[in-house]
Order: C-alpha cells, then sequence, then structure tokens
C-alpha cells in the first residue's frame, strides 16, 4: 500500500526532505518506522516518538491503510 | 478565532490581553515566553520554528478546553509563533482571566507547561558560531 510520512526537525534532516511517498508492507507505523530507521539513518529511538495518523495522535500498533498519511513526531521542543 | 492560534507575524500582547478582559474578570495573567541569547552555555544569535499545523492547533486548543475544565477561568488563549524569530522576539504568549488571581495564575502556568509538553512544535537553535541544531528535549524538566 502507499502511504504519506510527513518528517519534522532532526527527522526531516536526516531524511532529506519533509515529506514522502512510499510504498510498504508494514501493518503499523511502529514497523514503518523500524525500516525507515534503517534506510535514513534516523537515530531517534521510537519510545521518544509520538505518531499521528491523518491529522490525529495514534498508537504506533494501529493498523496503516492505503493513502494514509502518517507523520513522525520526534520530542517537541515549542515555548 | 480558536482560543490557540499559530503565528508567522509579530505577536501583540497587549492586544490578546484585551480580549480576556469582562466585567467579571478581577485578574488577567499572562505570560510571554521570548528568544533569550543564551541556551546551555551556547550563545544563540536567532530561532527557528517549525510546526505540524493541524494537530498543533487541535493540541493547543485541547489543552485550553482542559484548562477550562481544570481552573474556574473565564477565559485562556494561546499563541505561538512559528517560522524565523530574532531575539526578544515573543516566542509564545499565554494569558488567563479569573474572577481572582490565585485560578489565573494557577491556569496560566499549567496551559504553558502543557504547551511545552504535547503541542507539536520544533526549535532549531542558530548559534553565534554558525552551527545549528534541533531541540529534543528528553522530558526531564527544563526552564
Amino acid at each position: 500500500m502507499k502511504i504519506r510520512l510527513l518528517y519534522f526537525a532532526v527527522l526531516a534532516s536526516a531524511a532529506g526532505c519533509d515529506a514522502e511517498s512510499v510504498q510498504t508492507t508494514c501493518d503499523n507505523a511502529a514497523e514503518l518506522y523500524d525500516e525507515l530507521a534503517v534506510r535514513h539513518g534516523f537515530t531517534l529511538e521510537r519510545s521518544r516518538l509520538r505518531v499521528a495518523v491523518n491529522g490525529v495522535f495514534a498508537p504506533w500498533e494501529q493498523c496503516l491503510r492505503e493513502g494514509d498519511e502518517v507523520a513522525l513526531l520526534p520530542p517537541v521542543s515549542g515555548g | 478565532m480558536s482560543r490557540f492560534a499559530l503565528s508567522d507575524g509579530p505577536i501583540d500582547g497587549a492586544a490578546l490581553e484585551r480580549l480576556l478582559r469582562s466585567p467579571a474578570a478581577g485578574a488577567v495573567v499572562s505570560f510571554a515566553g521570548c528568544v533569550r541569547d543564551h541556551n546551555d552555555g551556547r550563545e544563540v544569535r536567532a530561532l527557528t520554528y517549525q510546526t505540524y499545523v493541524p494537530l498543533a492547533v487541535s493540541e493547543g486548543n485541547a489543552i485550553l478546553d482542559e484548562a477550562r475544565q481544570r481552573f474556574a477561568v473565564l477565559d485562556a488563549r494561546c499563541v505561538h509563533r512559528v517560522g524565523d524569530l530574532v531575539l526578544g522576539d515573543c516566542a509564545v504568549w499565554v494569558g488567563a482571566s479569573a474572577a481572582h488571581r490565585d485560578v489565573a495564575f494557577a491556569a496560566c502556568r499549567w496551559i504553558i507547561d502543557e504547551i511545552k509538553r504535547r503541542v507539536p512544535i520544533w526549535k532549531n537553535e542558530h548559534y553565534a558560531d554558525g552551527e545549528s541544531g534541533w531541540l529534543h528535549p528528553d522530558g526531564m524538566p527544563r526552564d
């Protein structure tokens, strides 16, 4: 299935882009992050990130569907 | 206008504070977080904030809704800057109004802490030596 990915902050720097579309067989965002971490050299442990699917915080184990937009959210530093 | 907003231009704290005034509001407390010239022993020249807009707006408004349930506030608002900021710029503004000051102070403090903890906004510091870096705090308390 095709998934739209959004990267922020250090993840965007590592990936070299803010967003990309990928074809994946991963069932959920946890598997997808682990796959992307290898490809892009992400060093942040998944336990330190949150994930949002289609603009809403989601559990890492949530099943992904064709066309989902998955935002990978590093530890925040607003304020 | 939603109570939480992102702004790519200067924040007018005085104008925001006026929105909180009402005949029942005996106390209006506001907090302005500003860009300072140092962090962790390094000289800072400027900041860039990046955000995930839809989630930042929904989470910011959720925090303000929770504040209105937790505290007897009359109103509460927050505006956070995004984009490029220079030293002294207001990066985030929080205001709360209540009948009395204890509630307004407590709500304002709680809101800024939750904003910093939960809203998907990231800070890139530009240092005097030409380097820059994204801050990804480990969850330990920071000032």
